[in-house]
Parts: C-alpha cells; structure tokens; sequence
C-alpha cells in the first residue's frame, strides 16, 4: 500500500473517525471517566503530604503532578488494541486488508479523530489546576514546554506502538486480551501514574528510567510541572524516543508475522 | 482474466480428544493434522464471466475466494488475477477486485452506510464526479434511497446487504467475488440482489465469481458453474452440462381430467409424487417424447409440464455421491 495513497485519505479516515468518536461519546466519556485514577491519587497524596511534604512533594507540588498527569494521560491514551483483538478474532480484519490502505494507519486515524474529545475535556482540568496552585503549578521555561510538546507525541506514540504489539499477539494468541492486563499491571506501577517517580527508591528508580512506562506519563507530566530541567528532560526525551523506535521496529515485525499467519490460517 | 492452476491450500489443524485430561496434555504437547481446503483446483475464467462457485459446507469454496483475494496465501500453485499475483496485495490489485463476505461487514455500524461509502471514495481515490455518478447509478439500482442515511444499526439484514453491496462497488471493481450474497434475505430482497448483481455485470463487464447455497442465484445468474467437493473440482461447464450428467432425468407433471391409478404410471417413469388428479414423475430424458405421446393416448391428462429436476435435488445427489463423477 503506498504512502501516497493513504496520505490521500487521511483527511478522510480522521473525519470518519470523528464522527465515530461522536457517536461513541458516552463510551467515550465512560472512558475517560475511567481515566481519573490521577484525580483519585491526588486526594490520596494531599492527605498523605498535610503535615509535611513526601520528598520534594507538597500539597501544591501533589496537585500540580496528578493534574498533569491527567492532561498527558488524555492527550496519550490509545486504545486501538481493543479493535485489533475484536477484528483479528472475528475476521474483519479481512475487511480492511481488502482496502488498499494500511490498516494500522486506518487504526491510528481513529485514534487520532478522538483526540479533539479528550482535549474538551483536557482543557478545563490544565485550567483548573492554574487556578488550585496558581502559576508555579507549569513550568514557565518555553524550552521545556517545547520539549513537552515532543514528549507528549512519543509517549502517544509508545501507547499507540504497545497497542500494536499487544493486538499482534491476538495473530498468535487466542487473545490478546491478558497480554494488555499485564502490560497494564507494570504500567500502573512504574509509568508514574500512581506514585511519582521521585518518590522511588533510588535502585528501582534507575531501573524505571531504561523502561518505557515512565514515558508515557510521568516524563511529561513532570516536564509540565517543572520537575525537570532541560538538560535532564532533553536527555530522558532521548530514551523516550529510543522506545518509539523499539516499539515501530516490534510493531512492523509482529504485524508482518501475524498478517502471514492469518493469511495463512483464515479469518 | 482468472488463471489458476494447482492451487493447493492446506492448513493445520490442532485436534485434542475430550475430557480434561486430554486439555490438559494439550497445553504441553499438541498434535496437528494437515486438512486439505483446496486440494489442486484449475481454472479460467474470462472477462465478463458470471461463474457460480457451488460446493457443500466446507468443500473450500470460501478459501478458494479468499486465496483469489488475496487474503490467504495458497499453500503451493498459481493464482493469477488480471496479471496480479493476489497475495502480494498491491494496490493496483486491491482497486481492481472486491470481496463480499454474506456473513462478514464493512459498513460502519454506528454510522450511516453514506459514510462508509465517503469512506471507500478517499481510499480508493475515486474522483468526486465519478463518484457522485456511481452513487446515483447505485443508489437507483438497489433503490437504497434514504437508507443511507440511516445508521447501520437499524437497517435490516436485507438493507444491510444492499448497502453493503453498494460500499463494495464505490470503486467499480472489475473483478467481484461474492460469498452468499444473498444469505438471510427474504425471497423479494434476494430477486433486488441477484438482479443487481447481473446488471452491474452488463454495465460494466465485471467478471462476477459468486457462492450461494440458494440454486436460485445460480440458475439465474450463472451460465457456468464451477463445482468443488472436499477441495477437489468436480465440474467445470454449463449448468444444464452438469444437470444432464448427474439426473439424466426430465420431470414431467401430469394433471389429470379424472383420478388415475398411481398402478397405472408406473410403465411410465419413476413416480415422485402422486395424487387422483395429479402426479410427477420422473422420466429418462430419451425417453421422454415417447412417454408423452402414450400418456397423452392412453391417459385423461388435461395439463402438463416437463421440466428439469430441481436444482437442489440434483446438487444433493451430486455431493451424496462424494466422488468425480466424471
């Protein structure tokens, strides 16, 4: 399937995937309610913090990472997996191999057409924690928010690559519905998504730093808050984007693999 | 325009026996056998061609299209399609060609039909003119009207269909295979199908490949059947060819002026099915202007007909027989 071809119908496939997005909008909100698990760990952190901070982390430093962490989980968050297990399993991918589009760029588009939804809601949360601790709550250093901006993309694209692998392994598997729990089961832990990775113990964190869960949420939050200096953030944006490219070799590999298998087997 | 030769696809399926401690040994050691799907079929098939792809369940039909799609690789022979090797899936190809799975869908189910069809149109470049002419032509064919724009959700499965069949078309492919395209619909839904389906034929000498387990889609649509049974061709001709070798026999329907002793029909033919006023029988087709012309002479017969054996009767037969019958 060319390039040309399918950067013809882009513009297309994302529009389509918006008016899906909208049709599915009390999934999709359903979803991002889901999603709050920072907002529920930033009432637990803040309680935790009321009498004196936990490391460098007090009540407003708490407030600032888990809205950010919010943002960057909105603006991050893929699905695509869902569909690949659902459409691999019944055959429909058969369907979409019909088309002389790539379907992984078809997944990706109705990934991308849900963004605007998200940033409805991503909008009032930045908002709101301005407001809750004031400006020192983001970083006012423009270079951070430049590299920020970099870090949101690779850790949408290291979601998005995750989603590929994992609804590979339903090529192979019978599902690949276990697969995302235990990838979620590490995630949860060490992408910074509960507890702030500075928080660690200095061991584990050194090991979490060569592991792509933190880049998928913590690193940008904590570029967002601050937490960082562009020295340090420019470095860790290096291992982050070293994961996109891990997760886009293992993707294209697993997808060749898996489409000859069920080439090979039938749908 | 269709060129396979020896086309062989073979999977391998994992067995385990019943009971918990054959599941249990499965997940340390399984055992595999090797099912032949396709098992060395050969085919032409011209430009222009509506070609029916008759079998039973399971006879490798729906392989046999898949593999011409280019969804499964064969596991050894040549497929050609207008000069594509199918399973390398180039775009060229993919433009040309279009599979329609009866039981599988590509309309997007919470969306109306019309944006799956705005959907195709941007993927396979189709210049808006054209397009909106297809539409038009589609739209007047299958008499879609507001139907699409209705979420696919609530049509109803003979709806679906024809949405389905005008999504698959945005394109005008010139190569169209279709896997029981006509499945689940109501007698009238299946007439609006199967002449579509010959129109879009003639207008655009589309070569049509089609499986259906409703005989009435091939008599009306196939002037040539392609036959396969346990993933070996069994015939490849006209319809009547194949009908004339497998019931050589004619049914002649008799209706009576006054009630006729089932005794007395017998030095006729085979009787199928006999009551006072009327009987059918089934008559050898050398013999039946002779059988005629003595019933006539000797019986009250005051109406009759002769036709061939229904269709379904005689593919029944056929795969009963479970060998070339050649």
């Amino acid at each position: 399937m060319s390039l040309r071809s399918s950067a013809r119908a882009l513009p297309t496939l994302l529009r389509i995937g918006a008016y899906e997005a909208i049709a599915y909008r009390g999934e999709m909100i359903v979803w991002m309610l889901a999603t709050t698990m920072p907002l529920v760990m930033l009432a637990l952190w803040v309680a935790v913090a009321q009498d004196a901070p936990v490391g460098r982390y007090g009540q407003p430093q708490f407030v600032a990472y888990f809205l950010a962490t919010f943002v960057v989980r909105q603006l991050t968050g893929a699905w695509v997996f869902y569909t690949m297990n659902f459409e691999i399993r019944d055959g429909t991918l058969s369907m979409r191999l019909l088309r002389p589009v790539h379907p992984l760029l078809a997944y990706t588009a109705e990934g991308i057409a849900s963004m605007p939804l998200r940033i409805v809601v991503s909008i009032p949360v930045a908002v709101l924690s301005l407001v809750v601790v004031g400006s020192t709550a983001v970083t006012h250093d423009l270079g951070l928010w430049a590299l920020w901006a970099v870090s949101i993309a690779g850790a949408w694209l290291i979601s998005l690559f995750v989603n590929f692998v994992v609804g590979c392994t339903a090529f192979f598997a019978e599902s690949s519905m276990k697969f995302m729990d235990a990838w979620l089961v590490f995630y949860f832990v060490l992408s910074g998504y509960l507890v702030p990775i500075d928080l660690f113990p200095p061991g584990l964190r050194a090991i979490v730093d060569w592991l792509p869960f933190r880049y998928q949420i913590g690193f940008p939050g904590e570029i967002m808050t601050g937490a960082l200096s562009l020295q340090q953030a420019a470095a860790m944006l290096a291992r982050q984007w070293m994961w996109v490219l891990i997760g886009a070799a293992a993707t294209s590999v697993l997808w060749r693999r898996g489409v000859r298998q069920f080439a090979a087997y039938g749908g | 325009m269709i060129r396979v030769r020896e086309l062989r696809k073979h999977y391998q399926v994992h067995e385990r026996a019943p009971g918990v401690g054959a599941a249990f040994r499965s997940l340390f050691h399984r055992t595999y056998k090797t099912v032949a799907a396709v098992d060395g079929i050969a085919l032409d098939i011209a430009a222009g061609e509506r070609v029916g792809f008759l079998g039973p369940n399971g006879a490798g039909k729906t392989t046999t299209l898949k593999v011409l799609s280019g969804l499964l690789h064969p596991t050894s022979g040549e497929v050609r399609v207008d000069g594509h090797e199918p399973r390398r899936r180039e775009d060229a190809f993919l433009r040309k060609i279009m599979l329609v799975l009866g039981q599988k869908q590509q309309l997007l189910w919470d969306l109306p039909p019309s944006d799956t069809f705005e959907l195709n149109r941007a993927v396979y470049d189709v210049p808006q003119v054209e397009y909106a002419e297809t539409m038009r032509e589609l739209s007047e064919l299958l008499e879609l009207g507001d139907l699409v724009k209705k979420p696919t959700r609530t049509l109803s499965l003979g709806e679906r269909m024809k949405c389905e069949l005008a999504a698959a078309l945005v394109h005008r492919p010139r190569v169209l295979f279709l896997d029981e395209p006509t499945i689940g619909l109501d007698v009238s839904m299946q007439a609006t199908v199967r002449d579509f389906i010959e129109r879009y034929n003639k207008r655009y000498d589309a070569t049509i490949l089609l499986t259906s387990h409703y005989m009435e889609d091939v008599q009306r649509l196939c002037p040539r059947v392609i036959v396969i049974d346990k993933g070996k061709l069994v015939h490849d001709g006209p319809l009547e060819e194949l009908v004339a070798k497998i019931r050589p026999d004619k049914r002649v329907s008799l209706r009576f002026s006054r009630p006729v002793d089932r005794g007395d029909l017998a030095a006729f033919g085979t009787v199928v099915r006999h009551d006072a006023g009327e009987s059918v029988l089934d008559v050898h087709k050398d013999q039946v202007n002779g059988v005629l012309s003595r019933a006539l002479a000797t019986l009250p017969v005051s109406d009759l007909t002769v036709e061939n054996p229904p269709l379904e009767e005689v593919m029944s037969e056929l795969f009963a027989r479970g060998r070339d019958p050649r």
